[in-house]
């Protein structure tokens, strides 16, 4: 055993562990989980669920059965990677997609990678996409929100508001026309709209990150960075023409942005160590959700933008090197 | 075993030119004996792909064929009565690039089948339209009266799920078909070709 | 070394596509379907085994100083007839393979067996390493593109297993998939080459 690790000073101690992170970030996410189930009902509370279960049961089968060491689920993290996968897809998503999403974040996104800790992309993410490519009509097909209904079937399922402005404007519809048919500003901030089960409510995003800034667990550069760059980038192009791009703040409460900012580009694993790495990590992140969001095929582009950036997280640390004490 | 040979300039040339002589040969001759069956091979597809596409006929539609703008237009005639025409259309707006469709009109103009030729759009998506379920709803239709747009774009094309992009260039490649059709027709009494009357549309 | 063990060789222990990890590019390419995986391994088997074999017979009358200009020439020849014949007599998988079977003359495989083998040994010796690759290359992308086709497409060799309606995982049918199945089939080759000291 080897109890006493011995590092060069100073020594710093925080009373912090990787199990109490994992909570607190748990925590902070029950706003969010809360609306999701209002709006969503039972169908959202099942796919959590689930999504949470079979994370940690996974995880738990490859570290016994396949890798040989002491399973770790206690610590939290692989339900923390479930709940996140849960909040990153449709409500009506089949359970047994919903179960090869865990799969695929815990066994190809994690453990391949050595676990928790080595892993370079964050692993709800590569789940979600991994879902996204292979079953494009189920992730893609959006149950609108309906106060809290118990019904697992009948599902009304509509584009998301991202979706309504990407199609029509490609139709030559006005923007004015399209700003009719999706949801105002009140609406789109509480999350009564289509989207993902916990993307949906900016509102319920925003209390839980004040959360996580307060228990200091995540730091201010990154989701600001992340939403202002967005935020200037998208205005600047509405700037330019009005007609053809939209207002920034729609970007800014439509989507994953707020989930993405909050929480994705923030997970202490997949990005930069240091502030100002962070900043550049963060503005990377916004600019390319807008670049796929205006430009690109598919509607919303947050994911994408936080996996390509975490690619050239290790690039960030080498660029952005802490100073030395002292020097 | 012999000794190698050393590397010097005679040796070099005379090893690589004797080795290049030597494949040049053989590669004739492998040209030689494939040539008449790489032709058979691709006229046999293009003949079976017209046939998937116009009811039956008993001339060599290949014999006859015009080609306008990249797109190829084949005369099927049973006992030298027409029976449709065959085109043979693409377009540049899939998902991924480039697709080319043959699509069989009878004499009046409605959509006999339509057979993808070559296509590389994502599979168990855009290259769903390989699908009778998608293909179907072309045949027997009238571009005339149908319109070839999808749903969203205000058409009468049922898009495939989550394909929208591959939808749309499939239309967008029957209706060129359609398009050089109906030139064909308006010329056929004035024995210009289609090619004259195309342009004279254009402009 | 026995003879056996030429032929062998290229089949487990230094199997290109798992162990020596050559090749890759037509790997990952072809392989959305086992028939095209079958095709690719047959092509390259048919050019690795005669270009072995001539280079293998005229290594003393090659200089060593032009020896790669002329492989290539050699593999460019064979690999020119492979294409050739393909598009005469099998239109439907030369169009599938496409690109990729000229591509084989830049082949890691061939080119490095003639290079690392077949120069320096007999014809007969050559003939069997040229095999034994060529099934072993044969052998670990149809394995790989049946997998790939099973879960993506739901099929193996154009045989469907599941219902026209399943929804089976794309993803292992486009480009991400086969990166992904390849590294797993990888580590669970070493897996299983340490488990039985092959």
């Amino acid at each position: 055993m080897n109890l006493l690790t011995v590092s060069g000073s100073p020594h710093v101690h925080a009373d912090q562990s990787v199990r109490k992170i994992m909570f607190g970030v748990i925590i902070s996410l029950i706003p969010a989980m809360l609306v999701s189930f209002y709006f969503f009902g039972l169908s959202a509370i099942i796919l959590t669920l689930t999504a949470i279960v079979s994370c940690a049961l996974f995880e738990f089968l490859i570290q016994k059965y396949i890798l040989g060491n002491e399973p770790t689920i206690s610590d939290g993290s692989a339900m923390l990677t479930g709940l996140l996968l849960a909040f990153n897809v449709p409500s009506n998503l089949p359970i047994w997609m919903m179960v090869i999403g865990a799969l695929v974040s815990i066994g190809i996104a994690k453990m391949s990678f050595g676990g928790l800790g080595k892993n370079p992309f964050n692993p709800a993410l590569v789940g979600r996409v991994f879902l996204l490519i292979s079953f494009p009509v189920d992730m893609t097909s959006w149950p609108l929100p309906q106060s809290f209904s118990t019904s697992l079937t009948d599902v009304v399922t509509g584009p998301t508001p991202l979706g309504i402005v990407k199609e029509g404007l490609k139709k030559g519809d006005a923007m004015a026309d399209l700003m009719q048919q999706v949801p105002d500003y009140v609406n789109l901030l509480l999350g009564n709209m289509g989207g993902s089960v916990g993307e949906v409510s900016a509102l319920a995003l925003i209390i839980g990150g004040l959360y996580l800034l307060y228990k200091r667990i995540i730091t201010w550069h990154t989701p600001i960075a992340f939403i202002g760059s967005a935020f200037v980038f998208a205005a600047l192009l509405n700037l330019a023409n009005p007609d053809v791009y939209v207002n920034p703040f729609f970007h800014l409460v439509t989507g994953g942005l707020m989930l993405g900012a909050l929480y994705m580009a923030t997970d202490m694993v997949t990005s930069p160590m240091t502030p100002a790495g962070m900043l550049v990590f963060g503005a990377g992140c916004g600019i390319i959700t807008i670049l796929i969001r205006v430009f690109g095929v598919y509607p919303e582009g947050v994911s994408f933008a936080i996996l390509i950036m975490n690619a050239v997280v290790p690039l960030l640390n080498k660029a952005f090197k802490p100073r030395r004490f002292g020097v | 075993m012999g000794k190698k040979i050393e590397s010097n300039l005679k040796n070099m040339i005379l090893s690589l030119a004797l080795i290049s002589l030597a494949a040049s040969a053989a590669l004739g001759m492998v040209y030689n004996l494939t040539k008449g069956p790489i032709e058979q091979a691709s006229k046999a597809k293009e003949v079976s792909a017209i046939t998937e596409v116009l009811p039956k006929f008993d001339n060599d539609p290949t014999a006859s064929s015009k080609t306008t703008d990249g797109l190829t237009l084949y005369t099927g005639s049973q006992a030298d009565q027409p029976v449709g025409t065959a085109i043979k259309t693409f377009t540049e707006k899939g998902f991924s690039g480039r697709f080319s469709l043959m699509v069989g009109f009878m004499p009046d103009g409605t959509i006999h089948n339509i057979s993808v030729l070559d296509q590389k759009e994502t599979p168990g998506l855009g290259a769903k339209m390989k699908e009778d379920k998608f293909k179907n709803q072309f045949v027997g239709k009238n571009p005339g009266a149908f319109k070839l747009l999808v749903k969203k774009d205000g058409g009468d094309v049922d898009a495939i799920t989550a394909a929208t992009i591959s939808s749309r260039a499939y239309c967008d490649a029957v209706q060129k078909a359609y398009d050089l059709w109906k030139a064909q027709l308006t010329d056929g009494s004035s024995n210009t070709s289609a090619a004259d009357s195309l342009k004279g549309v254009n402009q | 070394m026995s003879n056996l063990k030429f032929f062998t060789n290229g089949l487990i222990k230094e199997n290109p596509t798992f162990v020596l990890v050559l090749g890759t590019c037509p790997t990952l390419a072809v392989t959305t379907a086992a028939m095209n995986g079958l095709g690719m391994g047959a092509a390259t088997t048919f050019v690795l085994v005669f270009s072995n074999v001539l280079i293998a017979m005229l290594k003393n009358f090659i200089p060593d100083k032009v020896r790669i200009a002329a492989f290539i020439v050699v593999i460019a020849t064979f690999v020119t007839i492979v294409d050739l014949v393909m598009k005469a007599f099998t239109p439907d998988l030369y169009k599938t393979l496409g690109i990729f079977i000229p591509l084989i003359v830049v082949n890691c495989i061939i080119l490095g067996r003639a290079e690392a083998f077949a120069q320096k040994n007999k014809v007969f010796p050559a003939l069997l390493d040229g095999l034994g690759m060529g099934l072993g290359f044969t052998l670990a992308i149809t394995l790989l593109a049946s997998v790939r086709e099973l879960l993506g497409n739901g099929s193996v060799f154009d045989i469907s297993l599941v219902s026209e309606n399943a929804k089976t995982i794309l993803i292992f049918i486009l480009p991400p998939g086969a990166f992904i199945t390849y590294g797993y089939m990888i580590a669970v080759v070493n897996r299983l080459k340490a488990k039985y000291n092959l």
